[in-house]
Formats: structure tokens, C-alpha cells, sequence
């Protein structure tokens, strides 16, 4: 939901603050309370976007329990519904399930970022975190890390699994919940449009840059002109272009800036 | 919908099984080594790229509407980004595009 966040400079210095001793005295039940509470604000947007699945997906012909298989084997909000759009499209599995995956391939970058902070961790432990690695949970979790880094691995492993228990307890609950009334919508309200204006509402925040906002347009403009390729197919195509568009962008960019500033490469 | 219930739990656990293993990939097997510069720039587009790609043939030929072109949904469209590009918060964006659409159909 929120934007993905840009990696940072690691190990940046966090001043010795009265916010940074306290973080650093807490037991590790203390770093897990501490999760839960921080993750709360996060809950006005994940329950409403949950409810909205559950209604979408049973609208869209699936049980209840296709619904929760969704929401807790996957536990991934934006990729459920590019999965449930596409299955109500009729396209093949195998254009499901690519599509669903390249949405979540973000994900593989904050497995990344996060590596750093929780080397040492066990195996196991690093397995659950992987489970309930979605945006807000990384988000909260690295924000907490680079802001106090001086936390041990226990304390860091107890944060992150408060907002994990707070952020996808709830994701299921209001799946649940969405699935069970969805049945009780009337067909009159447009719900057919809920998926995308959900969708325009989670990128427009994220256009801030050229790079993101050429990445945008030229997957929107293929997209478009794809449209009749058998359904997905096009995806398949404007998705990676704009990736690749945005990725140019911002190498150019980049090496704009430099030679300005005079460095030279 | 016409996909069959094995169909639909092949999704399931293939889409879970895959997105799983994207998130163990570098805490899990990965470890240390670090991506590729121009890999880690693709990754950071691909929600900008892969989601309008996704909603953009929506937009313009909605489905509910038979595939014909509907002013109701393109104008919802366009004040969810309007509004989502000058504040930056999803919750007013979605309420935005979710007022504009139900007070043009209720109009129109």
C-alpha cells in the first residue's frame, strides 16, 4: 500500500537520544509491544483494503475458502487482486500467476535491505520474517533499524514481529469479514471499480520522480495498445517496458548529475 | 468466471509458493551477495509500471460497462490521481475517485 520505500544508506549514524536509549532498554515482549503499537495507525488502510478484497473476490465467483487461501498462503493485497482481476478475465493460469509475481517482485528488494539488519537470526526466524514480509511491515521494521542501530537481532526480530502480528492478523480478519457480507452487496454499487481506483490511489503518491512518471506512462500507453492480446499478455509486456523505462530514466539521470557536478563516468 | 476450482487453487498455491520464495530470496538463500545495480533499478518500478499497466485497459473500457468507453469511471479515474498526486495519501485519493464515481452514476 504505502510506496515502495527507496533503499538508504545503512548504518547511518542515529544521535544518542533519549527515544534511541529507550529503544535500546527494551526486552524483547517490550520491542514486540512496541511493533504492535507502531503499526496501528497502518490498520485504517489495510482493513478497509482487506474488506475490499474479500467483497471483490466473492463477487468475482470464488468461495470462501479460495478467498482466505488468498489472503493468508499469499498475503499480498496488490497481487491478490491483480490475480482475482485476471481470473475473472478468463486468463490462463500460467498469465496469473507471472502477473501476480511481478507484481510482488518488489519484494526481493526488501528481502535485500532488510539481510543486513538480521544477519545472525536464525534460520527459522528468518523464515517467518520472509512470510510476513509485506510493504508496511518492511516499511515500519527498516525505518525502526536505520533509526536505532545499535538494537540487537532479538530486539530487531520482536519489532518486526509485533507489526507482523498487527498488520496481518487483521489482513485475514477483514478478508473474513469482506468475503462473508460481499454476498449481501446489491449489484448496483459499481464495485468493479473499486480494484482500480484502490490501484490509481496507491501509485499516484509514488510519481515523484521522471523516472517513476516515464516508467508509468510508457507501461499505461503499451498497455493500452496491447489491449487485444489475449488477456494478460500485454501486461506481460508493458509491465517489464515501463520497469525498464524508469530504470533508464534514472541511469540517465543520475549520470547527468554527475557530470554537472564534474565527476567524471 | 470459467476457471475451475483446481485451476483456481493451482493459482493459489503457486502465486503463494512463488511470492514466498521472492521474499525468503535474500535473507534465505541469497545472503550476502548483493544485487546487480540495474537489477535493483528495475525492482524499484515495478509498482509504478506493473500496477497502471494493470488498471489502465480498466479505465478506458471497463468491463461492467460491455467494454464501452464510460465518462463516470474515467472522470473517478482521474480525480483518484488528481487527488493522490497533490496530497500523496492513498485514503482521500480512494475517497475521491469513490465520491466522484458514485455521484456521476447517480447524475448520469
Amino acid at each position: 500500500m504505502s510506496p515502495a520505500p527507496e533503499p538508504r544508506p545503512r548504518n547511518r549514524q542515529a544521535a544518542a537520544d533519549e527515544a534511541s536509549a529507550r529503544a535500546l532498554m527494551r526486552s524483547p515482549a517490550a520491542a514486540f509491544r512496541h511493533g504492535i503499537v507502531q503499526s496501528l495507525p497502518f490498520l485504517v488502510v489495510i482493513i478497509p483494503f482487506a474488506v475490499l478484497f474479500g467483497v471483490v473476490a466473492t463477487e468475482a465467483g470464488l468461495n470462501l475458502a479460495e478467498v482466505m487461501g488468498f489472503s493468508v498462503l499469499v498475503l499480498a493485497g496488490a497481487s491478490q487482486f491483480t490475480a482475482v482481476q485476471l481470473l475473472s478475465d478468463n486468463a490462463p493460469a500460467i498469465i496469473v500467476i507471472l502477473s501476480g509475481l511481478a507484481v510482488n517482485l518488489r519484494m526481493a528488494m526488501y528481502s535485500a535491505s532488510l539481510l543486513p539488519w538480521l544477519r545472525g537470526a536464525s534460520g527459522r526466524h528468518k523464515a517467518w520474517v520472509a512470510y510476513a514480509l509485506i510493504d508496511q511491515s518492511y516499511a515500519l521494521s527498516i525505518q525502526h533499524y536505520e533509526r536505532h542501530p545499535r538494537l540487537s537481532v532479538p530486539q530487531r526480530l520482536a519489532y518486526f514481529g509485533g507489526t507482523a502480528v498487527a498488520l496481518c492478523v487483521p489482513w485475514m480478519i477483514a478478508t473474513w469479514v469482506g468475503a462473508t457480507v460481499g454476498q449481501a452487496i446489491p449489484d448496483e454499487i459499481a464495485l468493479d471499480f473499486a480494484m482500480p481506483i484502490t490501484f490509481l490511489a496507491m501509485i499516484a503518491p509514488m510519481l515523484r520522480t521522471p523516472a517513476h512518471l516515464a516508467a508509468c506512462f510508457v507501461a499505461i500507453v503499451l498497455a493500452l495498445v496491447l489491449a487485444g492480446l489475449p488477456s494478460g499478455l500485454g501486461l506481460l509486456i508493458a509491465a517489464p517496458a515501463g520497469m525498464a523505462t524508469g530504470a533508464l530514466v534514472e541511469w540517465r539521470t543520475e549520470r547527468k548529475e554527475a557530470r554537472d557536478a564534474g565527476i567524471p563516468g | 468466471m470459467q476457471a475451475s476450482p483446481a485451476e483456481i487453487w493451482t493459482v493459489i498455491l503457486v502465486l503463494g509458493v512463488g511470492t514466498y520464495l521472492i521474499r525468503w530470496s535474500f535473507l534465505g538463500a541469497l545472503g550476502d551477495r548483493d544485487l546487480p545495480g540495474w537489477v535493483m533499478r528495475m525492482l524499484r518500478y515495478t509498482p509504478v509500471a506493473v500496477l497502471p499497466a494493470l488498471v489502465a485497459p480498466l479505465v478506458v473500457w471497463p468491463a461492467a460497462r460491455g467494454g464501452a468507453a464510460d465518462p463516470a469511471r474515467m472522470a473517478a479515474a482521474a480525480a483518484t490521481v488528481a487527488v493522490g498526486v497533490l496530497t500523496r495519501n492513498v485514503m482521500l485519493a480512494i475517497l475521491a475517485g469513490g465520491i466522484t464515481l458514485a455521484g456521476l452514476l447517480y447524475l448520469l
